[in-house]
């Protein structure tokens, strides 16, 4: 180790943040570890809060990211939020500071609420527990709800409030959703909505939501009106960066860091949806709001941290994400932007089952598939990694 | 004791699926052993046959929950209870699978008969 570490404090309490902790107790790190979370609760699992557990199949039992026994040797300092991090002090809301040896930022992202009548009851927001089951409470009481977003969140929460019986409306800015993350292929995804009964309005933009009558209402640029008794803001997340203003770190979108997590200041790292890692594929940083990427880069941060310079940089899998949608599993890995050609290899898209694989100059750089897990997974596996293969870098496709 | 597949159409890093009440996934690893657990990830629905295999490991293709092939330990999250091993030995090039008689950790929302009926 390049310094003496006796205390890690690890700032976010949730999917980074814990698997960092597990990464750094495995790289034999004994000392002091302390992780500070804003919410109550103990690590949890996001992604089945706009799918599974809305509907109640899984509780929030099934949630818990940490394993029956687990015992890590954290000092918990749960309910109690970070301020500010200055002189190699981390001051929380509760008084205390904490001076550390090696720190660790797993901060996460918030969901946007810049729309106005955000804040109205009615709307809601969904990026934690606590929004999730007073989201929960409002579905179950069924009647209109209107989404609003393009992104993968969006689809999901509108498919599950209409598989518990709400009439649903989702708005999305674009010209159909999920097509910035799936182009010419989110021909798919509104199929599936239409299937089910979800009213989709493209090119729609919010101008404001309002209380009208014991209900809502939501506004409309072309001047449409739409009524609501439930509005749900699926309008994507901000980097929870804000109480490292004036800390000396770089910031971006996202606390940006090089390719192995390492920040702008020693003994610093950060990882997961509030940070921006440099993409060597891509060549520039880039931030990733997917499960995976907080997970597959924990150790990579722990044995920055703990040795303080470069590890050697072992085979990167590609990003892969999942999202399920009316009961349609769609799965996502690679770079799709980097690709030059495109073709559906496996079913069709037109019967909403199908394996499309992304190439540039012949060599599969990302895949998409929709209900075919095992030809997904084939595909997925024999991903190039765009640093691997030299005569693939380059701007010219 | 059920026979599973003949070992010698299932290739070093491949898997197979093997229909039964609660269905069976039969790995041959790069090093040559062969061990059998339960298909269904214990956390959703989703086929470990269809997994990444890597060593004496699989990682779950859907949320890359990883399983111990030898003990059905979780060694990565989401998932949290163990799979279910089961005895392998070869005979005459057939795989055969004694089944374990503990409970099955299935997920919620799949039963013994059910699993695997989502695509
Ligand atoms: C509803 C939903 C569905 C999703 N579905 C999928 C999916 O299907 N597939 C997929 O790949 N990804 C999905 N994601 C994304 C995935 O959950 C995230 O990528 C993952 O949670 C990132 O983990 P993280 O630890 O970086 O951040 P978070 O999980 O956001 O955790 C950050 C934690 O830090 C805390 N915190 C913030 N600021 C402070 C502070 N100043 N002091 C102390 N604590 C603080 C927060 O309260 C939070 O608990 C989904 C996310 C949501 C919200
Ligand atoms: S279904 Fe296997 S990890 Fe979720």
């Amino acid at each position: 180790m390049s310094r003496a570490m006796n205390r890690v404090v690890v700032v976010g309490a949730s999917l980074a943040g814990l698997a960092t902790a597990r990464s750094l107790r495995v790289q034999g790190y004994d000392g002091e570890l302390v992780m500070v979370g804003e919410e109550p609760h103990r690590p949890y699992d996001r992604p089945p809060l706009s799918k599974d557990f809305l509907t109640g199949t899984t509780d929030v039992a099934d949630l818990t990211l940490e394993s029956n026994g687990e015992d890590l040797g954290i000092d918990w300092k749960l309910g109690t939020r970070a301020d500010r991090l200055e002189n190699g002090k981390v001051y929380l809301e509760d008084g205390t500071s904490w001076a550390y040896d090696g720190l660790v930022i797993a901060t996460g992202a918030r969901a946007r609420t810049d729309v106005v009548g955000a804040r109205l009851d009615g709307v809601h927001l969904l990026r934690t527990l606590d929004d999730a089951l007073a989201l929960r409470e409002g579905l179950r009481r069924g009647g209109r709800v209107v989404v609003v977003g393009g992104g993968y969140i969006g689809s999901e929460v509108a498919s599950t409030a209409r598989a518990m019986g709400c009439e649903v409306t989702l708005l999305v800015s674009g010209t159909a959703p999920l097509h910035h993350a799936l182009g010419p292929h989110a021909v798919v995804v509104s199929d599936l909505h239409h299937r089910h009964g979800v009213e989709v309005v493209t090119r729609a933009r919010v101008t404001g939501i309002r209380p009208s009558g014991g209900s809502l209402v939501v506004d409309l640029a072309d001047g449409r009106r739409l009524p609501a008794d439930r509005v749900v803001l699926g309008t994507g997340a901000v980097p929870a960066t804000a109480w490292l203003a004036g800390s000396g770190l770089e910031l971006g979108d996202g606390v940006r860091c090089d390719a192995t997590g390492a920040t702008s200041l020693p003994g610093v790292v950060a990882l997961g949806d509030c940070s921006a890692w440099f993409d060597p594929a891509l060549g520039r940083h880039c931030r990733v709001e997917h499960w995976t990427s907080a997970v597959d880069r924990a150790p990579i941060a722990a044995r920055t941290l703990l040795g303080g310079e470069a590890p050697t940089t072992a085979p990167r899998r590609a990003p892969y994400l999942w999202s399920d949608i009316h009961g349609s599993r769609i799965q996502m890995a690679g770079h799709a932007e980097l690709a030059n050609s495109c073709a559906v290899e496996t079913g069709s898209v037109a019967e909403g089952s199908f394996v499309a694989v992304y190439r540039r100059r012949g060599h599969p750089v990302a895949v998409l598939g929709v209900d075919q897990p095992k030809h997904f997974m084939s595909v997925r596996r024999r991903l190039v990694s765009i640093p691997a293969v030299p005569s693939l870098q380059g701007a010219s496709a | 004791m059920i026979p599973a597949c003949p070992l010698s159409a299932l290739p070093r890093g491949e898997a197979v699926r093997v229909d039964a009440d609660v269905p069976i996934a039969v790995f041959h690893t790069e090093d040559g052993e062969v061990f059998a657990i339960d298909d269904t990830c214990t956390h959703q629905d989703a086929s470990l046959a269809d997994g990444w295999l890597e060593g004496c490991e699989v990682e779950c293709p859907l949320h890359a929950s990883r399983f111990n092939l030898r003990t059905g330990a979780v060694d990565a999250p989401p998932a949290k209870r163990p799979v279910r091993t089961h005895q392998v030995h070869v005979e005459d090039d057939m795989v055969y699978v004694t089944l374990s008689e503990e409970e099955p950790n299935l997920p919620p929302g799949v039963s013994a008969g059910s699993a695997g009926a989502a695509p």
